[in-house]
């Protein structure tokens, strides 16, 4: 039985969760779906105070809450003193890397005019 | 040093393909190809990194996945051969060490399918595969674990062979996977560390442990020579992928290290490695050693190993037993988000 | 974060363990560093008795959430259930230790001398001589058994363990202090799980319900101590669970409310009026403790003059 299609919300599931999560209100739904596939999610860590947030990876977590929790648990150890950040990876919005890049399309990717996109390495001082 | 690159990595996902390969817009021409084709040669040839919204040829995208899912599934599965003993470890701290060795094996595994998913894999689809045997895992996995010294001799041979495999993939062309590679490393030493000081624990103690350790070491000596794959003139895809960089070394090469730096740490620990024919050549100034048996490592890969069932079956249930609470948490943050969407008079 | 380069990481000296060794699992003696002196006037054998009940809590449960490696619902969940179980089993190890020093009459006859107290009690006691409570030996259900029961427990150990912190042993104190915020972490993860599984989908609500159900019987227990135990409660060393039972009832009432699994009402009354009694604090124990000791054991028994 398909059981997330009991739920009165699978339709929102479908909306805020895109080609995934729960949604399979209906036996048109693919079957990733009725497996309730969790968003990806990038993290970005803090190392320590002084330091930007770079970014470390990416995981899967069903809601911001989780993916805290399992960005925590795997890239820090629990690390008390970092500070993480999580974002659901189709919400980032991106320039390419290069412009010569033949598939680049000119979009609202204004990313890379924030400070903070340029990550300073760890070993630079004073930045 | 890779801090910019690593940011540009995320946006490069976000606007950047699907699954299925890289977004190609209409007007892309013939030209354009070429010119993306130069550029990615070039890159290549200066040593640069390849990051993922880059031009790649479907080749090096299609080899890179198949290889880097290998490697996270490997992980996986690796986690059960010792997972076994975490129920029986005769210490506590023995036990503590188990379980976060066996916890970073998952965490490897998760960084892997991150790094596999830049090139547009999904890591569903790629489970899937692993589960229903269309993408394979190192086939040492599927040798059983049958006293507690083979939680040492993992550490110390398999874990050491899989470093030697690992350290030039920190410098492999694909960025994420060289940066994955990076993390992975600085983990896995510690993890041979503790192999083989509790085999060095286990040679201090009493003779029935001493026996265990040499049985261990009999059984998993060759398996770990096999985890390099087959010898050079065997491996006809070995050259693209160094041409690519996505490897830095030849089979044969990484084989003939990793004895070399395993024979003296043999001796140190008071062990002999099974193969009557190791003995060091000043020539060429390594150790030779005796012929592999290729026809089992070709049955083991064939699905004919003592565990390669059970390894897959348990991988199955967990994914079967798990889908009711991914589809509950899944179903639950939907109707968090309408909620909060109603909430704030946001429509949804 | 730093190591960009591989081959140095490899080479980094020992000094670095530490960053890459989980919780627990470094060398030195867990009690290192911790000013270990007896409690002046108090009773030390009962003080150990209580000690020895707190470690076995963290060392079962430890154990059978280490049972779920390899089979958790996702990859990420694997990694959180070790992180806890890695939490509680170097707690365990502490209060082992700690439980010894304070009565050395409690190491097990016959253990070889070169065999940790902390060892010597987890491997070579019988199910009648462990003191923890029943809920953590029972074997494990499904998903839902598992967060009823980490809930249940992290909710409780957490009060006890908060209390702790003020104990006059000053190890009992140290080792509390540094449990707090781990097992808050453990019973958040447990509450974000039953509010997913309570409020996600018909069967998730159905088994979530079910799981708490089937721990509910047990945490009448939880509450008791044993007479064995209780001057060292009113010697300051330890804490009279009984003390935390309101606070217990009030988180567990909100978050099975806000999880839409009704307020506990009749059940959890129906066994707060039953008389309680101090089961597993008494060394009496479910059949499931003997299997599972027998497994955990087992290694440990066939080579009593091991190194490990």
């Amino acid at each position: 039985m398909n059981t997330t299609g009991d739920t009165p919300d699978a339709g929102a599931a479908r909306a805020t969760t895109p080609g995934d999560g729960g949604a399979g209100a209906d036996t048109g739904a693919p079957a990733r779906d009725r497996r309730g596939e969790w968003p990806l999610y990038e993290v970005f860590l803090r190392g320590r105070r002084g330091l930007n947030h770079v970014h470390v990876g990416s995981l899967r977590a069903a809601d911001d809450t989780m993916a805290l929790r399992h960005a925590r648990d795997l890239y820090t150890r629990r690390n008390e003193g970092v500070s993480i950040w999580v974002v659901r990876s189709d919400a980032i919005a991106a320039s390419s890397p290069d412009e010569r890049d033949p598939f680049f399309a000119p979009s609202a990717d204004k990313v890379y005019r924030h400070p903070t996109f340029y990550a300073i390495p760890d070993d630079v001082p004073h930045l | 040093m890779p801090s910019a690159e690593e940011v540009m990595t995320v946006t490069d996902r976000a606007t950047g393909h699907g699954p299925g390969g890289a977004r190609r817009p209409p007007e892309a021409t013939l030209a354009d190809e070429t010119e993306a084709q130069a550029r990615f040669e070039r890159l290549i040839a200066q040593d640069e990194r390849v990051e993922p919204r880059d031009w790649m040829p479907e080749a090096y995208r299609a080899t890179l996945i198949r290889q880097v899912a290998q490697h996270a599934h490997s992980e996986i599965i690796g986690m059960q051969p010792e997972g076994a003993w975490l129920t029986r470890a005769p210490s506590l701290r023995r036990k503590a060490i188990l379980l976060a060795k066996v916890q970073d094996e998952a965490g490897h595994g998760l960084y892997l399918y991150s790094a596999c998913e830049t090139l547009g894999a999904d890591r569903d689809d790629l489970t899937e595969k692993l589960v229903s045997g269309r993408q394979k895992y190192s086939s040492i996995f599927n040798y059983p674990t049958l006293s507690f010294a083979d939680v040492g001799v993992i550490g110390w041979l398999v874990d050491g062979a899989a470093i030697c495999n690992q350290v030039p993939l920190c410098r492999s062309s694909y960025g994420p996977y060289a940066r994955a590679m990076i993390r992975i490393c600085k983990e896995e030493s510690f993890h041979q560390r503790q192999g083989y000081e509790l085999l060095m624990t286990m040679m201090a103690g009493t003779e029935e442990q001493r026996a265990q350790v040499r049985d261990a070491v009999d059984r998993w000596w060759w398996p770990s020579l096999m985890m390099f794959g087959p010898p050079d003139a065997a491996s006809p895809n070995t050259a693209r992928s160094m041409a690519w960089r996505i490897k830095r070394h030849t089979n044969d090469e990484l084989r003939q290290r990793f004895v070399d730096i395993t024979v003296p740490q043999a001796e140190a620990l008071g062990v002999t490695l099974p193969d009557p024919d190791l003995r060091w050549n000043a020539e060429r100034g390594h150790y030779d050693y005796g012929p592999i048996d290729w026809d089992e490592l070709a049955r083991v890969i064939r699905g004919d190993g003592p565990c390669n069932a059970e390894r897959i079956e348990t991988r199955r249930t967990a994914l079967r037993d798990g889908e009711w609470v991914r589809q509950a948490a899944a179903a639950y943050a939907a109707k968090r988000a309408a909620r909060d969407a109603v909430g704030t008079g946001v429509a949804g | 974060m730093a190591v960009d380069n591989a081959y140095e990481a490899l080479t980094e000296d020992s000094r670095d363990l530490g960053d890459r060794w989980a919780y627990g699992t470094g060398f030195q003696d867990p009690l290192s560093g911790v000013d270990a002196t007896l409690p002046t006037g108090a009773d030390l054998p009962a003080a150990a008795r209580h000690v020895l009940g707190l470690g076995d809590d963290a060392l079962v449960m430890a154990h059978r959430l280490s049972e779920w490696c390899t089979h958790a619902p996702e990859l990420e969940e694997e990694v959180a259930l070790a992180n806890i179980a890695l939490d509680l089993l170097g707690q365990a190890r502490l209060l082992l230790a700690r439980a010894a020093q304070l009565d050395p009459g409690l190491r097990p006859a016959g253990v070889a001398g070169h065999v940790p107290d902390e060892d010597a009690l987890a491997f070579f006691r019988s199910a009648e001589e462990y003191r923890n409570v029943r809920l953590v030996e029972v074997p494990h259900g499904d998903f839902g058994h598992l967060v009823a029961r980490l809930l249940v427990f992290s909710t409780w150990r957490l009060g006890v363990v908060d209390r702790l912190t003020g104990s006059r042993d000053p190890v009992v104190a140290a080792v509390a202090a540094k449990a707090v915020p781990e097992i808050a972490y453990h019973r958040d993860h447990a509450a974000g799980w039953t509010l997913r599984l309570g409020d996600g989908t018909d069967e998730s609500h159905r088994r979530m319900a079910r799981g708490l159900a089937e721990v509910w019987p047990l945490v009448g227990e939880l509450f008791t101590t044993a007479d064995a135990e209780r001057p060292a409660i009113a010697d300051g060393v330890g804490v009279d669970p009984a003390t935390t039972r309101a606070e217990f009832e009030d988180v567990l009432r909100r978050v099975r409310g806000q999880a839409t699994l009704g307020p506990p009402g009749a059940d959890l009354r129906r066994d707060g009026d039953a008389p309680a009694t101090a089961w597993g604090r008494t060394g009496r124990h479910t059949a499931a403790l003997r299997d599972l000791l027998a497994e955990m054991q087992s290694v440990a028994r066939a080579h009593p003059e091991g190194r490990w």
